[in-house]
């Protein structure tokens, strides 16, 4: 007699969920825009979806905060956290500045590509020592990153001498406000990097190896796969795209700040978990990151525009997030461990 | 029974001894195991059951003792070496990552990537869902089509314990030890791991499983090993023996 071996009935319930649960932020991005049209139609009798400058105005407010949960998706699906973030971003974005500062004069074309080496080389740092951190010596994820936005932090204003550093370089100029097909370049930046890490996380083994650390450390060492190098390699990237933000940031200011991402950290992590993501691990994905960075940038945009007080950003971001983790959390309960009998 | 006897045992265990500090987990135990056989382990809580197969499966090195597999003396690195000869461990409920379809489970670790637009590194997710539902068939094994595409989460505990089974099984696993592989299943599924068994036994795999259970050890096992406080205190075939004695075996007295 073949067996058949029956799944509880709770299990038959997961395909339906499991489309709800990511589909809710599709849904909820979509009633956003409603309800910002219909606002803007009705109190002022134009469109806000369809002036290109509204449109152009989300994506930039997205980039950023996208830029830093890009990494963020990774490290949170592995089961981690990454806080050091936004002041990773800051530390970058001020020595990018620095050189170029001390560039420009002497070789203005060569300075933007100096730059952004350094700001790549010196973002990666904290990665590292994160990631050592939390991979060798067993520092909790929340405790090391934690430790690491005081140094990083420190470390920028020390960089900046407390101050921004501006920068007076054409190249950089055009890089930040520069325009390619009619979008801005920093966007261009941001999808070029949400298009490598989409392809990264959902096909090939590095991706795989990411969610399941987060589904089952133990399943993952024991099947070979070398997590602790992998850990490393999660706040490398984690730092790396924070890198990426902060050049970005200073391209667009034409110049930099240590205090530069730190509103940022909440909004990076606030989209990765409205985008699907569990903070147990184990889910979450960049489309839902990407639509997770616009849910809040509308929020952000939408409310300046229809001339809400500035603060109700914070409290409907807010709410937003709590919605999204007790979906996250009933999703859990609803279609967790189908135990036996 | 096997005739088994004939041929060389695929594993044989010579006087394996481990020490924790002060303990003696493990102290002078032999035994052999040949293709096809059932070696089912039996012993009260902390007789050295699984220090014995930690011992085998790359854990833990002995301090004094041999193991011989397929007639070579192995001295095992880790786990990983010791699944690379064809030693596969599963582990009760540590097994899986239950986000992950049942075909990235049976290939986690040992992906097959292909180059998309010959450049772009991918997962074969096609070829893991096929080569998964294969080796499940095979090991008649039913689990509905749709429910491959799913998180194993969604699975019962009956069948991720086969998916476990059939990993180890698609990697060519010719010794395979089972710690305690019923003990977290209700009674029918139980019954559906034990039919398993008897079915990886036919294939000729050689299993070593821990259990609780004396009615699984008696269902299925060819021999049963009974370990007190780190020695081997007998070995039966379950026709010559009875549930009393492997009991009186365990407790001593
Ligand atoms: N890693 C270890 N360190 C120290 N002592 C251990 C370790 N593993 C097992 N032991 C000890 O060895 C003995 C046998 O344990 P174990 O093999 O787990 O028994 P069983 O699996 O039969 O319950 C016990 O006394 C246990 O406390
Ligand atoms: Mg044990």
């Amino acid at each position: 007699m073949a067996p058949s071996l029956a799944a509880t009935p709770e299990a038959e319930r997961h395909p339906a969920l499991a489309f709800l649960a990511t589909a809710w932020s599709w849904l909820f991005l979509v009633l956003l825009a409603v309800f910002f049209e219909t606002w803007a139609r009705l109190a002022y009798g134009v469109s806000f979806l369809l002036n290109p400058f509204n449109v152009q105005s989300i994506a930039l407010f997205a980039a950023l905060p996208l830029l830093l949960g890009l990494g963020q998706t990774f490290v949170i699906i592995a089961g981690g956290i990454d806080l050091s973030v936004g002041f990773v971003m800051g530390l970058a974005a001020v020595v990018m500045a620095r050189v170029m500062q001390v560039l420009t004069p002497e070789a203005p074309a060569l300075a933007l590509p100096a730059g952004i080496l350094a700001a790549f080389l010196v973002s990666l740092l904290p990665g590292l020592i994160n990631g050592t951190l939390i991979s060798r010596l067993r520092v909790p994820p929340f405790i090391g990153t934690l430790g690491m936005y005081g140094v990083a932090r420190g470390v920028g204003f020390l960089a900046a001498n407390g101050t921004t550093v501006p920068v007076n370089n054409p190249w950089l100029f055009a890089m930040g406000t520069g325009k390619w097909l009619g979008v801005p370049i920093p966007i261009w930046i941001t999808l070029a990097l949400v298009l490598v890490m989409h392809w990264v996380l959902s096909q090939t083994r590095f991706g795989q190896y990411t969610y399941a650390l987060g589904g089952n450390r133990i399943a993952a060492v024991r099947s070979g796969i070398n997590v602790k190098r992998h850990t490393l390699l999660l706040y490398t990237i984690s730092a790396g795209c924070a890198g990426v933000a902060g050049m970005v940031y200073t391209a667009r200011f034409s110049a930099g700040a240590a205090q530069a991402g730190e509103p940022l950290l909440l909004d990076s992590i606030a989209a990765v978990v409205i985008g699907g993501a569990s903070l147990f691990g184990g889910s979450g994905t960049i489309i839902g990151t990407v639509i997770g960075a616009l849910i809040i940038a509308v929020i952000q945009y939408g409310l300046v525009f229809i001339n809400v007080e500035p603060f109700w950003q914070f409290v409907a971001v807010g709410v937003v997030i709590i919605v999204s983790v007790l979906i996250d959390q009933s999703r859990t309960r609803l279609t967790g461990e189908a135990k036996d009998e | 029974m096997s005739e088994a006897g004939a041929t060389a045992p695929i594993l044989a265990c010579r006087g394996l001894t481990k020490r924790f500090g002060g303990v003696t987990a493990l102290e002078n135990v032999s035994f052999d195991l040949h293709r096809g056989e059932v070696l089912a382990l039996a012993g009260d809580n902390g007789a050295g059951k699984s220090t014995l197969i930690k011992a085998i499966s790359g854990v833990h090195h002995p301090d004094e003792g041999e193991i011989l597999f397929k007639g070579e003396r192995l001295t095992l690195a880790n786990p990983r070496h010791a699944r690379e000869v064809g030693i596969e461990t599963i582990y009760q409920d540590l097994a899986l990552a239950d986000n992950l379809d049942v075909g990235a489970n049976v290939f986690l670790g040992r992906e097959p990537v292909v180059r998309a637009l010959g450049l772009l590194p991918r997962i074969d997710r096609r070829a893991m869902r096929m080569a998964a539902a294969g080796v499940l068939e095979t090991l008649e094994i039913d689990i509905a089509p749709k429910k491959l595409g799913l998180p194993v989460r969604s699975l019962s505990g009956g069948q991720r314990q086969a998916v476990a089974i059939g990993r180890a099984i698609y990697w060519k696993a010719e010794l395979l030890i089972m710690d305690e592989p019923t003990a977290a299943l209700g009674v029918p599924e139980q019954r559906k791991v034990v039919e398993l068994i008897h079915r990886l036994k036919r294939q000729n795999v050689a299993i070593i499983f821990i259990s609780h259970n004396l009615i699984d050890i008696f269902a299925v096992a060819d021999r049963i090993l009974v370990l007190r406080r780190g020695q081997k205190a007998g070995e039966r075939r379950p026709a010559e023996t009875s549930h009393d004695e492997i009991v009186k075996l365990m407790v001593g007295g």
